[in-house]
């Protein structure tokens, strides 16, 4: 038998899942209208790949992952697409956001589908490729893209594969349901990962008050490899990291991964899920949904097509809208009540709460805290709520990442436990929005300061080249002053090398004063170019396999800097040759003295050009580009483009307006700096 | 209709602050039967007339700190300040010293600081120890239990808290000052010829103290606090008495089973120590707060001049609450260890 780990704290809060167990797996049918958010899970929205008017087909894609961190999206059913625009959708924010919008043909006509039953002989990635291509997303609630938590680096071995069978919420019973009613799915996707991941062991996770799936897996799962571990109910052992601690007795290291201790989670539903859509190549257009609570007469488990709105589910289980007040999707602990009752189905939809007042009745005013300590001994990541909730009010933002809010996962066990109804979750919830708020600013002015300093060194390092230049060539029109003085025919050969060597030793001195002599400074030139180079395509490859907005832009700096490069060892090659054929020439010209009279001519001739004109030549350049990234700036607010992408080309366009305004002064007062 | 929008969780639990005061209220109700037992009428007396001042009190303060009145007496507070400062001073006590008790306890202790959660030190012995201090011989006058005397009937018990110079009680020193005081018998003979004495401590203070220990268990049971510190109180408090015991001479502080049914030993490790406003938060921290005050007291009832020593001890302690939370922080989930890292 193995050995069950306990974590600390948890809840006993009455199941309520009764209600919802009988009459197996319902189909909810065909609304006239589904509405699928671009975002149904946790990265970068998909991007449509079908236009108004388009007719789709059952199982069709009709938006495609955008980036690394993103799956796609299909249609759940045949039809024509009647919009694609911003609509409001299931999330805690209660805003609007894309959707594109189909309207049911009610043929369900499939689109060609291929499965296969050899899996095995497919290549790893492909297989991989296959699951994200059906644009499956963990299922239990979170919605992080299946296929990204599966890949695993090289090298790092998988321990432990957890299939989560655990469903703690109250209310809940869709896994309950699938794990009954469909164990042979399950079992399919969970060889499908252990071929995948080859892991060492492979367990299945449920909580002692579901008696009818275990034994339905126990059955599916005789004679393989796969183990059922059952332990006592107790919310929330169904969190991934508490279902770790229970069935490993390991902690997943706070801020890491769980594949950092070698164990990988996957939940039932999407463990289904890539059973369907690598055998039988579906992709992920339907789902078990719960339907409960008192204000639905006949509460059950639907297979719900994505994209259904709520309210068409709800009328199919006799839903009575004067009995309820709020809606609440997911369940009662960590669910959130959506603003209207039109919301769409999605992903991560387990349950559709529709309770009573009675049944769950409106937030009592709170009382003061009096440090019972009951929302500690409810903990499951052993945080210190109490404490907390008094740093939050008091906003002591420092205290409270000492007091590790961050571990926090919002399970809501100490807002139930607490018997002066205080909201706690909700304070956590909104200093952490805060302290990341705080957080990014500072980075900001961060960012800002050193921007700066750079700037100001560059002023610095130009002038002290100036000053190091003008000294050398004060040197070297002493030496020819001199030359013409001893000269007139008879040269001491001897008096002409002393001569030499301490001219050279003079401009070396003038080149040390610069903090390099030519040559140095033009390798060093190469090098520097060279690393940025390297760091830039980096950085290129790592958007590009993201698929961030970023790739373009990135592309261009590339291309730059590799001119520069090129520029930079362009410019030390004919340093190079010079300075060799120098001495083969035999001229009394020191190399060093001629090499300084090169770059000084070098200069004058690119100073050449009228400073004034070079000057208006720069401006134009760099107005145009403020231009160009305006209005880059402005379409990607426009779209509502990712914060991350606005926060940078926001900052661009700051820099570009100084250097326009420095340019500008420039032009007006050349001889200012 | 607008849905309704909150946040989670949806649900709660069936736990509230009334209801954890109500169930305090109703652990004390054997300790008081004992008490009334052994020492008569005069702490019926005390708890009544606290509870209406008390009322009086929380109501003048919310009324001066405009707060509303009907919700926050809903949750009982007053009323167990009252009760705990009741049983804690002497039986017979006159009215103007309970009600001075009662107006410190609320008004200062309580309000002054913020009300109930915000105050750093629990009330009724904040209060129990300003009376101590301000008026020694009133709070130092102890009845004799049942058996030693005839206990006044009820119009006497009346007549001793309201009309104070009219009555003329008997008082008598308690087993813990005889303890203290003995220096020449040994502790056996000490009980031999001390007629305040019982059989393993004072005699119907053995009874109170169990009684308050049941009605402690029975807030365990009920979870309505955990068990850290009241269990580290008394394991403390023990080991002290052991190990200071020498066998029973004449200099030894009494034996720890003495020590643990004495005085105010039961009553303050399950109705003071588990005052969560005052003590300290985490589970390591709790057991360290509860047995400091278990050595505490030993050393002030075998060492101080009061007559009892918990009030002192949990006043103590509740200074040190904040510091002892700072460095008793648990590991939390995914950690390597606890503790502010600063
Ligand atoms: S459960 Fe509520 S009242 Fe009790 S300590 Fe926690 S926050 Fe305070
Ligand atoms: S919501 Fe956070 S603080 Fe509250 S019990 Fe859960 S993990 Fe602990």
């Amino acid at each position: 038998m193995r050995k069950i780990f306990d974590f600390h704290g948890g809840i006993h809060p009455p199941e309520n899942k009764r209600q919802s167990q009988q009459g197996g797996i319902r189909d909810a049918g065909i609304p006239p209208e589904l509405v699928l958010p671009l975002s149904q899970h946790i990265g970068a929205p998909a991007k449509p790949t079908v236009a108004v008017g388009d007719r789709v087909l059952k199982g069709q894609m009709i938006a495609e992952a955008n980036g690394f961190v993103s799956v796609p999206v299909h249609a759940p059913t045949s039809g024509t697409v009647s919009a694609i625009e911003d609509r409001l959708i299931a999330h805690p924010s209660g805003l609007p956001a894309p959707c594109i919008v189909i309207a049911s043909d009610g043929l369900d006509e499939w689109t060609e589908l291929a499965g296969i039953s050899d899996y095995r002989q497919l290549p790893k990635a492909d297989l991989l490729n296959r699951i994200r291509e059906a644009g499956i997303a963990g299922m239990g609630g979170a919605g992080f893209p299946t296929a990204v938590k599966l890949s695993t680096r090289p090298g790092s071995q998988v321990a432990t594969l957890i299939i989560n069978g655990t469903e703690c919420e109250p209310y809940i019973t869709a896994d309950d349901i699938l794990m009954r009613e469909r164990p042979g799915r399950i079992v399919e996707g969970v060889k499908i990962l252990q071929h995948l991941l080859a892991p060492g062991e492979t367990l299945i996770g449920i909580e002692d008050n579901k008696p009818e799936a275990i034994a339905a897996l126990r059955a599916a799962t005789a004679g393989s490899n796969i183990e059922i571990v059952v332990f006592p109910t107790k919310y929330p052992s169904g969190g991934e990291k508490q279902l770790i601690e229970i069935l490993t007795g390991k902690q997943v290291p706070s801020g890491g991964l769980p594949l950092d201790i070698g164990v990988i989670c996957q939940n039932v539903g999407s463990v289904a899920a890539i059973a369907d859509a690598v055998l039988l190549g579906q992709p992920l257009i339907s789902r078990i949904t719960t339907v409960t609570g008192e204000a639905v007469r006949e509460p059950g488990n639907f297979s719900v097509l994505l994209g259904t709105p709520m309210n068409y589910l709800l009328a199919r289980a006799g839903f009575q809208p004067d009995r309820n007040r709020r809606l609440v999707m997911g369940g009662p602990m960590m669910g959130f009540t959506v603003a209207d009752a039109g919301v769409p189905i999605v992903k991560t939809s387990n349950c559709l709460l529709a309770p009573s007042e009675a049944e769950l009745p409106s937030p009592p005013p709170a009382q003061a805290c009096i440090r019972c300590g009951m929302c500690e001994q409810a903990c499951p990541a052993s945080l210190l709520p109490q404490q907390m909730f008094w740093f939050a009010q008091a906003r002591e933002f420092e205290k409270l990442e000492q007091h590790k809010l961050f571990d926090c996962i919002e399970c809501g066990a100490c807002s139930w436990a607490c018997p002066s109804n205080i909201p706690l979750v909700q304070y956590y919830r909104a200093s952490k929005a805060e302290i990341l708020q705080l957080r990014r600013e500072h980075e900001k002015s961060e960012q800002a300061r050193l921007r700066f300093e750079a700037r100001q060194e560059r002023i610095e390092r130009d002038e002290a080249e100036k000053v190091a230049k003008r000294a050398a060539r004060k040197l070297a029109a002493e030496k020819r002053a001199q030359e013409a003085a001893t000269g007139g025919g008879e040269t001491d050969p001897i008096q002409a090398a002393i001569d030499r060597a301490r001219a050279k030793k003079a401009a070396q001195q003038a080149g040390d004063a610069a903090d390099t002599n030519p040559r140095d400074k033009l390798e060093k030139a190469v090098t520097s170019t060279r690393q940025r180079l390297e760091t830039a395509s980096a950085k290129l490859a790592q958007a590009e396999a993201e698929g961030s907005d970023l790739v373009a832009a990135l592309q261009t700096g590339v291309d730059k800097t590799r001119a520069r490069l090129e520029a930079a060892e362009q410019a030390l090659r004919d340093f190079t040759a010079a300075a060799e054929e120098a001495p083969l020439q035999e001229t009394p010209v020191d190399p060093a003295a001629a090499a300084i009279a090169r770059a000084i001519a070098a200069r004058a001739s690119e100073a050449a050009l009228d400073p004034a004109e070079k000057s208006r030549k720069q401006l134009a350049a760099l107005e145009q580009r403020l231009e160009k990234t305006r209005a880059r700036l402005a379409a990607s607010q426009g779209a509502g483009e990712e914060q991350k992408i606005i926060d940078a080309l926001e900052s661009s366009v700051s820099l570009l307006e100084e250097k326009v305004s420095a340019a500008k002064q420039q032009l007006n007062n050349p001889e200012g700096v | 209709m607008a849905l309704m929008r909150v946040t989670s969780p949806h649900a709660h639990g069936p736990m509230s602050t009334s209801r954890v005061m109500q169930n305090v209220l109703l652990a004390t109700i054997p300790g008081i039967i004992a008490l009334s037992h052994f020492f008569g009428y005069g702490t019926l007396v005390n708890l009544a007339w606290a509870c209406i001042v008390a009322l009086a009190c929380e109501t003048l303060a919310l009324a001066l700190r405009r707060r509303p009145i009907g919700f926050y007496l809903k949750d009982c507070s007053a009323l167990v300040t009252a009760t705990l400062l009741a049983i804690a001073l002497p039986p017979y006590a006159p009215w103007w010293l309970i009600a001075v008790g009662i107006a410190c306890a609320i008004l200062l202790a309580k309000h002054l600081y913020g009300g109930l959660g915000y105050n750093p030190f629990n009330p009724a012995m904040a209060a129990y120890v300003i009376l101590l201090i301000s008026f020694p011989v009133q709070m130092t006058a102890w009845a004799p239990p049942r058996g030693l005397e005839q206990l006044p009937g009820l119009m006497a018990s009346l007549q001793a808290c309201f009309t104070p110079g009219a009555y003329d009680g008997v008082t008598m020193a308690t087993p813990l000052d005889l303890m203290k005081q003995n220096n020449s018998l040994l502790i056996a003979d000490l009980y031999a010829q001390t007629p305040q004495f019982g059989r393993w401590a004072g005699l119907g203070w053995e009874w109170v103290n169990l009684a308050f220990l049941a009605g402690g268990a029975w807030l365990l049971y009920k979870r309505i606090f955990s068990w850290h510190a009241p269990v580290a109180m008394l394991a403390s408090l023990s080991l002290f008495a052991a190990v200071f015991y020498d066998g029973g001479s004449s200099a030894s502080g009494g034996s720890p089973l003495f020590h643990l049914l004495s005085g105010a030993t039961m009553f303050g490790a399950f109705f003071i120590v588990t005052d969560p406003v005052t003590s300290a938060v985490s589970v390591r921290g709790r057991l360290v707060y509860g047995a400091m005050i278990g050595a505490l007291v030993y050393i002030i009832r075998v060492r101080g001049n009061y007559p009892d020593a918990v009030a002192f001890a949990v006043l103590i302690m509740n200074f040190a609450a904040p510091f002892i939370d700072n460095y008793t922080q648990p590991r939390t989930y995914g950690h390597q260890s606890g503790g502010s890292e600063k």
